[in-house]
């Protein structure tokens, strides 16, 4: 699929490069890379900018190359405009907003978001449909200033993540009350896509579990450095008091304890970056897709609420017609309205169940992509490390048997 | 210090004699000292076998702290028999087998085919500790192995007007030597924890000067928990532990008081330390009994001891003062030695608080290692239940694909973890070294307080007489006066000089003791620095092979799981 070689294009691009790469080909082609994070404003009202360079040759866009600076929130904006227009497509998900206040301009923090944000709209721009939209038109193109009216302007239902995440909450319980048979409201009689709703909501539950404890690995890899970096220090201290041969030998024990609690540390933050932030990725994208069946329980509500009092109207008209009211006119109209938003809704619905269909298959193939490369990058990174710490501790062999030999 | 003597062999037999002998073998190989290479060199199995005999590990190692004996999860990965035709390769030099880059992953990694985990986290430091007991030993061929074990409830016959009796512990003590003195080769004994007490009280008496190992704490606990199962445990792996380092001792091992210990049956036949006036003081107070016989009351028992070493050189200047004629040439030679040992003494006790603070270090070393397997364990088991999900559900063959790779990563970061757990219990056998040093550091002040003690006892002594001299003196200038004689003055005077006289007899025999105990301090330090440095480069040594070992086997996990991805692998790599 055009999809995912488009996908690892970008993939190779962003981040280790400014910008994108331009194709050789005529082709069709998008691409988005986001860069150069960088902090704006004062105090609390400080914020951090970022570079989104384009390269198209899209008829519809201004250009060839476009370079816009936008922030978090211009993010977020695109994101809320995408879900509701493409209702039924898995709507990339964006990394969320930091809790921690400290925490929100540290450098690995920074990395990790612009990271993030750069899959994030790489996505939209590899999905056949998504690319196509003005809203992304408008995001990669836009002055600063009408984006930022736009986003200040915002009349969505969806006016920050924090709405999002209430709204998502009330519909996610509702879908799961229904799943688990709670409730019997209006819903859908397809087994297949019941077990596919089953199927997500426990995905999700194991997935949070493996990115928990790929957390905690980064944070034990932290404390391992930090232990060896204080082991190395006290070492060397005895190595000084003792003096001679076993002292020396006792300094570069320190020494080498040293230097990898550094190699540690680095592990750490690769392992944050590419491994355990993909898992995350992943959770968020299962959440999308939850916000997405949400959008279709509400469809099929709305679908069969409109048929139901479509029905009403029609048998009301009939009625009307029996007796030769003059409200008949008034009647018909307002029935072929209703007749016409029933349609509209049906169409809708139909919609978005095609959609999903076809999602779901494009997502499976892209998350094994997508882990197959975190796996990659897991297992190189624990090799690195293994391998930097069994080369470091055997140089040290050849001068601890010198000290033997001489004793 | 070291436990190189005194392996216990295993209550059953090793499940595989061949690997277990392979692993004494293999780290025998690489921790040894070149000379011993001829124990090695012959290929003949019943030689090897007479040296692995005594190399043979106790089942519960004594050093290792309960929490970090992993659960007998043995999980050979490798079969021995390959492993030690790889190593018994006598001709190859020690620095050969070190370097080849398979070798330690291979070597330390036979230390778990199939033994249980303590077998396995005894291994190191013993044959490592071996080694330097081969070269150390003045007759290689001596030992003194004990064990203690089978704990019973037995009661205490009451004859109080108290109506119920108390019950106590007593630990079956085995011995088994070939030293000559003790007159036999293997003989076991009862000991309560009371008996080790008079043990280790008249040692101390004893011994003053030498560094005696310090015996496990009383418990001022209930009766109910001194019998509880846990409490018992820990109390005889901690007997067990003293009564082998007191065998390490050359000097020690050798004492009376030890070998009655290990040898009398029934009652112990050493005074109790109830016996002694007064077992708190130092060594001035017991001093006339051991040096005087007991018609004689010795001057120093009305002295109180001087407490620390200020006054103790307050008194020393002076003396010097006052007896730098009498004393002529000696007496300095005495201020220049004791400003050597506080020199020494001070030294020992900056290594104290480098080893205290190194030790604590490697303590959360240790920690951290261990939480990063725990971790590593339960990411790997999250995955396996992610993929049996996936595999369960799959609809579409991706999820297929995704699975199985999931399952790649899934095993590596479960051996990853097994692997971390056992590195760490070998980290902790050689990071241990450690800990017993600090322990030693006990003895050593204890000593040093022997010696404080002992040159107190000279200057009671000194002044004393100086005092009484100068009594006699002004006594005989008095008399000289009267013509005729006083008969009560000349009386006295005979009186003080019988004083004088005993006195001096006192001083001198002060003064032996005195040098007595310098000498074994002397001696004791030397031996401690001695063995320091060969038990610490056995601790470094042991505890980098291992670590290059295991990391290399982690390696080679993470290889194949990087190898099975390497489809993943990104374009621009």
């Amino acid at each position: 699929m055009v999809t995912f070689e488009g996908m690892e294009q970008q993939r190779s691009s962003s981040g280790a490069s400014l910008s994108p790469r331009s194709p050789s080909s005529s082709q069709p082609f998008l691409s988005v890379s986001v860069s150069d994070p960088v902090k704006l404003g004062n105090g609390v009202q400080a914020y951090i900018s970022y570079r989104v360079i384009t390269k198209t040759n899209f008829p519809e866009y201004q250009g060839p190359e476009k370079i816009v600076i936008r922030r978090y929130s211009d993010f977020v904006w695109l994101r809320d405009r995408l879900f509701e227009k493409y209702k039924g497509i898995f709507i990339p998900p964006i990394p969320e907003k930091s809790a921690v206040e400290k925490f929100r301009f540290s450098a690995e923090f920074i990395e990790m978001r612009r990271q993030a944000l750069d899959v994030f709209v790489n996505r939209i721009a590899s999905h056949h449909e998504l690319r196509q939209s003005e809203d992304l038109r408008t995001f990669l193109q836009a002055e600063e200033e009408t984006m930022e009216r736009l986003r200040s302007h915002e009349t969505g239902i969806f006016k920050k993540p924090s709405d999002l995440m209430q709204i998502f909450k009330d519909v996610q319980s509702k879908v799961s009350d229904v799943v688990l048979g709670k409730e019997k409201p209006v819903e859908e009689s397809d087994a297949e896509y019941e077990k596919l709703k089953r199927y997500i909501f426990e995905l999700e539950n194991h997935l949070a579990e493996a990115q928990k404890h790929a957390y905690r690995l980064v944070k034990r890899h932290r404390e391992l450095g930090q232990s060896l970096s204080d082991f190395g220090k006290a070492v060397k201290l005895l190595g000084a008091s003792e003096g001679n041969a076993l002292g020396k030998a006792f300094s570069e024990l320190g020494m080498k304890s040293e230097i990898l609690s550094v190699k540690l540390q680095k592990e750490a933050q690769e392992l944050l970056m590419s491994f355990e932030e993909p898992l995350k990725d992943y959770v968020r994208a299962v959440q999308s897709i939850k916000a997405t069946i949400a959008e279709r329980a509400n469809a099929f509500r709305r679908q069969c609420e409109l048929a139901e009092t479509m029905k009403l109207k029609e048998i009301n008209l009939d009625k009307l017609m029996l007796i030769r009211s003059d409200k008949v006119a008034e009647a018909e109209r307002e029935y072929h309205e209703l007749k016409a938003e029933s349609e509209q809704a049906t169409k809708t619905f139909e919609t978005i169940v095609k959609l999903m269909n076809e999602e779901i298959g494009r997502f499976q193939e892209q998350k094994t992509l997508d882990m197959g490369i975190a796996f990659h990058e897991f297992a190189k990174g624990q090799a690195r490390l293994a391998n930097g710490i069994a080369d470091a501790w055997r140089s040290l062999l050849p001068k601890l048997e010198a000290c033997s030999s001489s004793q | 210090m070291m436990d190189s003597e005194n392996h216990t062999t295993e209550e059953h037999l090793h499940p595989h004699p061949l690997s277990s002998s392979n692993d004494e073998l293999e780290n025998l190989n690489l921790h040894e000292n070149n000379e011993h290479d001829s124990l090695l060199s012959t290929k003949s199995y019943s030689n090897y076998r007479s040296v692995m005999s005594t190399l043979s590990d106790s089942h519960n190692h004594p050093l290792s702290s309960p929490s970090f004996v992993s659960s007998a999860d043995s999980d050979p990965l490798l079969s021995p028999p390959q492993h030690y035709r790889e190593f018994t390769n006598p001709n190859s030099s020690d620095t050969s087998s070190y370097i080849d880059p398979p070798s330690y992953a291979d070597a330390i990694f036979t230390s778990f085919d199939g033994e249980t985990s303590s077998n396995g986290v005894d291994t190191p430091t013993r044959s490592s500790s071996d080694g330097i007991f081969f070269s150390r030993s003045s007759s290689s061929s001596e030992f003194l192995k004990i064990t203690v074990s089978n704990p019973v409830k037995e009661q205490e016959n009451s004859n109080s007007i108290v109506p119920g009796s108390s019950s106590y512990v007593t630990y079956l003590i085995t011995t088994r030597t070939n030293i000559p003195e003790f007159g036999g080769s293997e003989f076991g004994v009862r000991r309560r924890f009371k008996d080790i007490v008079t043990l280790s009280d008249r040692l101390s008496e004893a011994y003053r000067g030498f560094f005696i190992p310090p015996r496990p704490d009383k418990s001022i606990v209930e009766s109910q928990v001194m019998q509880k199962q846990e409490f018992v445990e820990q109390r005889r792996v901690a007997l067990e532990k003293y009564l082998r380092r007191l065998a390490d001792h050359p000097v020690i091992r050798k004492s009376d008081e030890f070998r009655v210990f290990l040898q009398v049956q029934g009652k112990l036949p050493l005074p109790t330390t109830t016996d002694v006036a007064s077992r708190v003081l130092d060594g001035a107070a017991k001093l006339p009994k051991q040096l005087m016989g007991e018609s004689l009351i010795a001057p120093s028992e009305v002295v109180q001891p001087a407490k620390g070493g200020r006054d103790l050189l307050r008194l020393f200047k002076e003396l010097k003062q006052s007896m730098s004629n009498d004393w002529g040439g000696s007496k300095p030679l005495v201020v220049e030695e004791d400003k050597e040992f506080l020199a020494k003494k001070e030294r020992v006790h900056e290594l104290e608080q480098q080893i205290n603070s190194a030790s604590q270090q490697a303590e959360s070393l240790v920690k951290a290692q261990q939480d990063m397997g725990e971790t590593m364990g339960e990411l790997g088991l999250a995955f396996i239940k992610l993929t049996k999900f996936e595999n369960e559900e799959a609809v579409l063959d991706s999820q297929r694909v995704r699975a199985a790779d999931m399952k790649g990563v899934a095993t590596a970061a479960v051996k990853a973890s097994r692997l971390f757990r056992e590195l760490n219990s070998q980290t902790v056998k050689h990071l241990d070294t450690l800990h017993e040093y600090l322990g030693l550091m006990l003895a050593v002040h204890s000593a040093f307080t022997d010696r404080t003690s002992a040159l107190l006892t000279v200057q009671t002594l000194l002044s004393e007489l100086s005092s009484l001299q100068s009594r006699a003196e002004k006594l005989e200038a008095a008399s000289s006066k009267i013509f005729g004689g006083d008969k009560t003055r000349s009386r006295k005077l005979e009186e003080l000089q019988e004083t004088i006289r005993a006195t001096e007899d006192a001083k001198n025999v002060a003064i032996r003791e005195y040098e007595r105990i310098k000498e074994n301090n002397r001696s004791e330090l030397e031996r401690l620095d001695r063995e320091r440095q060969a038990d610490f480069l056995n601790m470094l040594k042991g505890f980098v092979v291992n670590q290059v070992g295991y990391a290399e086997k982690i390696a080679n996990v993470w290889t194949k799981v990087v190898e099975d991805t390497s489809g993943y692998a990104k374009e621009s790599t």
